[in-house]
């Protein structure tokens, strides 16, 4: 069974880069636009893996929807990846507050992506 | 990833138009800081796509960028006019980049340090001076140091290259001891030691050992707590920083002490772990304690325990004594995977259509129009009565052909937004080449108007507001001697107007000089110095080629490029220009534009054997010429009288060369055409057939372009008919009577053959 990540991201461009490097490798690939989106998504009983979000997002941002999901009883264990560019050593922290499991440092290549769900989902 | 690049350079088109709205939003007051995080977003996203892509130049501008509407999004630097400014002049360099990125281009690096250092020194923080011996310092880019390279730097800690301190040699391996005791936040942030070690483990030889000391008895122990801890063995070649970056996503979730051997002679590991309890006497009393624990919940009924939180705290037992063969189940795993793409698609309204798919459609139903006049005709022709099925059947047909028609042209429609989305720039530069002040206001910005009139809408609207500047607005202190505010404004509109669309560009300045235009004209031997020319003649001389007022050519509008240029492609649009000029209020230019390309509304008439068809936007009236009513002018000239007054009366087919002389008016019909200056003319021809809708085919890219004729069409009969340029007709005769002179090149003779020939 192909392991489900659901990546949250406002960005087209992102969203297909991830979309692309994560269906190369095998995964299942939900796609969210944006924090609230996000949580909706994971209303369905489609659970996700792994979810992947960005951080600057319109409507909910990143740390909101990492809180949301972690509120969330079915989704607490559900590794979160956040997607963060080297300068956000604070941003960083504060998704780790909130809750995430690590991060992906953009640019990011497609190994490294894989890599880094590879690293928090079995 | 081709694909995903031109997605990239789409998207960054979307980002820039909502950074500069938003930045232009800012500007005008408002202060909701959604729009701040809005524009904040779209350079954020413009630079995370651009690294994606390696382009390093855009990264690093918008780096810079990003790092100034941070701070003003934090509130730490005030939203100043002088603030705003520096970010709309930072939002156009972006705008560059992001094209000359997309066309191999490249734009030049001293420009983007320049405002670079700008947008740093409004933030003030860190001089600019200061970054080079600051680059080196802390964890992230340095804002300020434009010739950082960002990229690619990913996952390396700072120091991961350095010498790897105890294992130098090729071949060294170094044997470290790995203390490791999750906290329970580490659970909470669903992060697993069991993959830790699996990372671990990648590194070289590795043995865990398990302390479960302070394991509590089950009635004490807390399902979301954590009470194991590891100690490891890892023989490998990697450095201290390669072993911490294993536990890089849970540092600060765990006590980690990471110690080398430094133990020559320590070739036995085993030595090592005998300090723990050996792991198969772990696996044993974890395994034990579990299947207790959930023989307990079974019973107990704590249904809270079972939740997958609980797991997760309790999961990572498990796995830990056999951590070597879960990595090899699962790494496998992921390879075998078929892709499942049935992902959920975000949830939108519009999707995006390739423009060729739709012109095809266009194209398509143009056939499908003609197609259906065709039938209408033979259904004519076949003699069938008006009332019989086929005939009505007909008629169902023609109005669904229009109604597909409009829906399709709908498709293409859009507003104008997009090239008034470009204005604001030019005005900023232009504004700032001339040292005038201006502001640029806006109006009907969601006029729709079909896809191929807005691309060609950006050239003369450019050119006119260019003009508005640099001929029109005075210099400030003009302006204030002359009592106005120093700030110019520049209006620039669009409006529906009886299926056309109209675009208006205003401006307060000076108004048109029209005895210096007057002067320029007879110095330049455009007019005859005698020659008694109304103010509104006088104005169209600026459209005259050759005409140029501006007594030193400036890099603004004096390109060699005139309004005749201007006036020349709006009519090759189907459109026409016309000028208000108030002395000392400023001008307005006028243009006004078909609808779309693709269509016309015709009024089909007979000239001389030939079928002519004038576009139903311009006709007014058609009237029966009486003797009475008709006057001659001299030599060849002939009015003739509607109602109160006298308009000039035109053989189209005189005028076009399909006759040398004139038919008898009063056996001709006359249509009654405006055009925009407001001047009226009857144009009279031999017969009218009817009113129908035609699908306009380009003569210019057909055969080329013949004053007099805007386009072509093919009738129902399969024949083709040439469309009237009305505009230019009655242009080409208003000269003659107005002024004597002939400014406008004689009309070629259009060669009778044209009509079959195209």
């Amino acid at each position: 069974m192909s392991r489900t990540v659901l990546t949250v991201d406002d960005s087209r461009t992102m969203r297909d880069m991830l979309h692309m490097a994560l269906t190369d490798a095998g995964f299942r690939v939900l796609q969210a636009v944006d924090g609230v989106h996000g949580l909706e998504m994971l209303e369905t009983d489609d659970a996700p893996d792994v979810i992947i979000t960005d951080i600057n997002m319109p409507r909910l941002d990143g740390f909101g929807f990492i809180e949301g999901v972690r509120q969330d009883a079915r989704h607490r264990a559900t590794p979160i990846l956040v997607l963060t560019t080297e300068s956000d050593s604070a941003k960083k922290n504060r998704a780790r507050e909130a809750g995430a499991t690590g991060w992906i440092v953009k640019p990011f290549n497609p190994e490294k992506l894989v890599e880094a769900v590879r690293r928090v989902a079995a | 990833m081709e694909a995903i690049k031109a997605t990239f350079f789409q998207e960054c088109e979307e980002l820039l138009a909502d950074l500069e709205a938003g930045l232009l939003a800012l500007e005008g007051g408002d202060t909701d800081p959604e729009t701040v995080n809005a524009v904040f977003r779209a350079v954020h996203s413009v630079k995370g796509g651009a690294g994606a892509f390696g382009l390093e130049q855009l990264v690093r501008f918008a780096h810079v960028f990003e790092t100034t509407l941070d701070h003003l999004r934090a509130r730490e630097l005030e939203q100043t006019a002088h603030v705003l400014k520096v970010m709309l002049r930072a939002a156009d360099l972006l705008a560059d980049l992001v094209r000359a990125a997309q066309s191999q281009g490249h734009v030049d690096d001293a420009r983007c340090q320049a405002l670079a250092d700008e947008l740093v020194a409004l933030s003030g923080d860190r001089p600019a001076e200061s970054a080079p011996d600051a680059a080196s310092g802390a964890d992230d880019f340095l804002d300020d140091d434009f010739g950082f390279k960002p990229l690619q730097v990913a996952f390396a800690e700072p120091g991961a290259d350095v010498g790897d301190d105890l294992a130098g040699d090729e071949p060294g391996l170094t044997d470290w001891v790995i203390k490791f005791r999750p906290l329970a936040t580490l659970y909470l942030k669903a992060n697993d030691p069991a993959l830790v070690l699996r990372e671990l483990e990648r590194l070289g030889a590795l043995e865990v050992g398990l302390e479960q000391a302070d394991l509590p008895l089950l009635d004490d122990l807390d399902p979301e707590g954590a009470y194991l801890a590891w100690t490891l063995n890892l023989r490998t070649s990697a450095s201290e920083a390669d072993i911490r970056e294993a536990f890089e996503f849970v540092d600060g979730d765990c006590d980690l002490e990471v110690v080398a051997v430094a133990n020559p002679f320590a070739d036995e590991p085993e030595e090592t772990p005998a300090a723990f309890p050996a792991s198969s006497d772990v696996e044993l009393d974890v395994m034990a304690l579990i299947q207790r624990a959930q023989a307990e919940v079974a019973s107990s009924d704590g249904v809270e325990i079972s939740e997958p939180a609980a797991v997760a705290a309790i999961a990572p037992a498990s796995p830990a004594p056999a951590p070597a063969a879960t990595p090899a189940v699962k790494a496998a795993d992921p390879a075998v995977k078929a892709a499942d793409p049935a992902a959920a698609a975000p949830v939108t309204t519009t999707i995006r259509v390739d423009l060729d798919r739709v012109d095809r459609l266009i194209n398509l139903v143009g056939e499908l129009v003609i197609n259906q006049a065709m039938l209408s005709q033979r259904v004519i022709e076949a003699g069938l009565v008006r009332s019989s099925n086929v005939a009505l059947g007909l008629d169902d047909l023609e109005q669904l052909t229009r109604e597909i028609q409009d829906s399709v042209m709908a498709i293409r429609a859009q507003p104008v937004k997009s090239v008034f989305q470009r204005m604001p720039r030019l005005i900023r530069e232009i504004a700032a080449a001339t040292g005038k002040q201006v502001r640029l206001v806006t109006e009907g910005e969601g006029t729709e108007v079909d896809k191929t009139v807005i691309e060609r809408l950006t050239d003369p609207i450019t050119h006119m507001i260019r003009n508005a500047i640099d001929h029109g607005l005075e210099k400030p202190a003009d302006r204030v001697a002359a009592g106005k505010p120093a700030e110019g404004v520049v209006k620039l509109s669009a409006f529906h107007r009886s299926g056309r669309i109209v675009i208006e560009i205003t401006d307060d300045g000076a108004g048109i000089d029209r005895q210096r235009v007057r002067d320029k004209a007879v110095e330049k031997g455009l007019i005859a110095p005698e020659a008694v020319l109304t103010d509104e003649e006088t104005d169209n001389l600026l459209f005259m080629p050759g005409f140029s007022t501006a007594s030193a050519i400036s890099d603004i509008s004096g390109r060699g490029v005139g309004m005749d240029v201007v006036k020349r492609s709006v009519q090759g649009l189907g459109g026409r220009i016309t000028i208000a000029s108030r002395p000392g209020e400023g001008s307005t230019f006028t243009l006004s534009l078909p609808l779309t390309l693709a269509v016309l509304d015709g009024m089909v008439v007979t000239v001389d054997g030939h079928t002519l068809v004038a576009p139903l936007t311009a006709v007014i009236e058609t009237l029966q010429p009486k003797a009475a009513t008709v006057r001659s002018l001299g030599p060849s000239g002939m009015v003739v009288a509607v109602r109160d007054a006298f308009v000039p009366l035109i053989d189209i087919g005189a005028t076009l060369g399909f006759r040398s002389t004139p038919i008898d008016p009063c056996s001709g019909v006359a249509l009654l055409v405006e055009n925009d200056v407001g001047g009226h003319a009857a144009l009279l021809v031999d017969a009218i057939q009817g009113q129908r809708q035609v699908v306009i085919k380009s003569l210019e890219s057909n055969y080329q372009q013949v004053d007099g004729i805007a386009a072509a069409t093919i009738l129902g009969d399969g024949r083709v008919a040439l469309i009237l340029d009305v505009d230019a007709i009655i242009a080409n005769r208003r000269p003659e009577t107005a002024s004597g002179a002939a400014p406008a090149p004689a009309p070629e003779p259009t060669p009778p053959l044209l009509a079959t020939a195209s």
